[in-house]
């Protein structure tokens, strides 16, 4: 089962601060997405408001059709593991953790938690506050995928993960995703080693929705193009520039969107060099105050 | 596996191709499932989708309902034959410009082909003396 999230001009104040702006997307259920933004641009806010932790200031966010916010039927289907892998009290052992998610949790698949747990060496015995960093980051982990919850948010939950255990975790999600389709949302930092895992990503900055689109797409818009210095001034005249760099009489700019196979033989004719663009670097000049296709 | 920058998809169907061209995947043989591929390149099953799709559309594969993607029987000649019309722009205009830029000169370069091509005949006419 999974469930699709509809976000309408939704709006999130904490007293002066407005962290979410007039949000609206709508996410069909049984993917996996990533929610990209720099520190500060609302991802934190956003997962938690569709997650029920938080109520919105305005606007709607439906989950499954219906409102999220103190509604049981529906935060009880939503797992949000957040950044500090929070999923206790510190003095809660790791055993006793999961004997209290698989109370709460009607989808909980403990068999699954316990194989995770031997895979990933989380000492049992262990204090939640004794953990290290990387080893409440990965039981955070483990409560997410083992919830087997329709709609499931992970909030920079690989903080302090080493990259094997990243990768690991990776495979982990991706066959338990087949195996089980739900809704996944992640956000992360590490956008060029977790986008492949990514059907859509979805990029917020200060608190407002920047796009929205098919990963691989969005990976097809971007494109450096590099050559003598003139000849690129001439082809990019008229285009979306994110980035200009030069060297001695040599140019590189990173163009936005617009390329068809004309133009691309036209730079190959022009005596020019057009590279893919990696998706961290089209997001870093997307979300720079100055940058930005708007 | 695949450089991070350009469409996932497109690699993998470059990829099947290669292996429809060097014979590794024969006509009517099943290539892996989109799950196998995306658990085996750590990627999206959309993405593997889109890929397969791609080469539905070029008539490389073709889709068995209920049971999986297999190689079109004339892929291979069809992939060879596009191969062959853009090999002189794609491969040996390249070959010639790489020449020029380092200071070979192109007479050299028609003497190894045919000495390669010389190779090659020696090996048929010895092929022909064991028969």
């Amino acid at each position: 089962m999974t469930l699709g999230i509809e976000v309408a001009g939704l709006r999130l104040r904490y007293r002066d601060v407005t962290a979410l702006d007039d949000l609206s997307f709508t996410l069909p259920g049984g993917r996996i997405y990533g929610l990209l933004g720099r520190n500060g641009s609302g991802k934190t806010s956003l997962l938690s408001v569709l997650a029920g932790f938080r109520k919105a200031s305005g606007g709607t966010v439906l989950v499954d059709g219906q409102p999220v916010f103190e509604n049981p039927g529906i935060t009880r289907q939503v797992c949000l593991i957040r950044e500090t892998g929070d999923i206790g009290d510190r003095d809660e052992r790791v055993g006793e953790a999961l004997h209290t998610a698989s109370r709460l949790r009607p989808g909980w698949d403990g068999d699954y938690a316990d194989a995770l747990v031997d895979r990933f060496e989380v000492p049992r015995h262990k204090k939640l506050g004794e953990l290290s960093l990387g080893q409440r980051s990965t039981l955070g982990m483990i409560f997410g995928l083992a919830a087997r919850t329709p709609l499931t948010l992970f909030d920079e939950s690989h903080l302090g993960m080493d990259a094997p255990s990243r990768a690991a975790f990776h495979d982990e999600l991706l066959a338990d995703f087949m195996a089980r389709p739900r809704t996944i949302v992640v956000s992360t930092h590490l956008i060029d080693e977790l986008s492949p895992l990514f059907e859509e990503v979805v990029i917020i900055d200060a608190g407002r929705l920047v796009l929205q689109e098919e990963t691989e797409a969005l990976r097809a818009r971007g494109a450096d193009v590099t050559g003598p210095a003139e000849a690129v001034d001439r082809f990019v005249a008229g285009r979306t520039v994110l980035r200009e760099r030069q060297l001695g009489r040599t140019k590189s700019a990173m163009v936005y969107g617009g390329l068809d196979e004309r133009h691309r033989r036209q730079a190959r004719d022009a005596g020019l060099d057009l590279g893919p663009v990696a998706l961290q670097d089209l997001f870093v000049h997307l979300t720079q105050p100055s940058g930005g296709p708007r | 596996m695949f450089d991070d920058r350009s469409p996932i998809y497109r690699q993998i169907a470059d990829q099947v191709k290669a292996d429809v061209v060097s014979g590794a995947l024969d006509g009517d043989e099943q290539v892996m499932s989109t799950n196998q591929y995306a658990a085996y390149y750590r990627i999206n099953p959309a993405t593997v989708a889109k890929a397969f799709q791609q080469l539905v559309d070029e008539q490389v594969l073709y889709k068995k309902r209920g049971i999986g993607m297999f190689v079109s029987p004339t892929a291979r000649d069809a992939l060879r034959a596009r191969r062959r019309e853009h090999f002189f722009s794609d491969v040996v205009d390249p070959m010639v410009a790489e020449a020029r830029a380092v200071g070979i000169p192109l007479g050299e370069v028609v003497a190894r082909i045919e000495h390669l091509a010389d190779q090659d005949e020696q090996a048929r006419r010895a092929g022909r003396e064991d028969r």
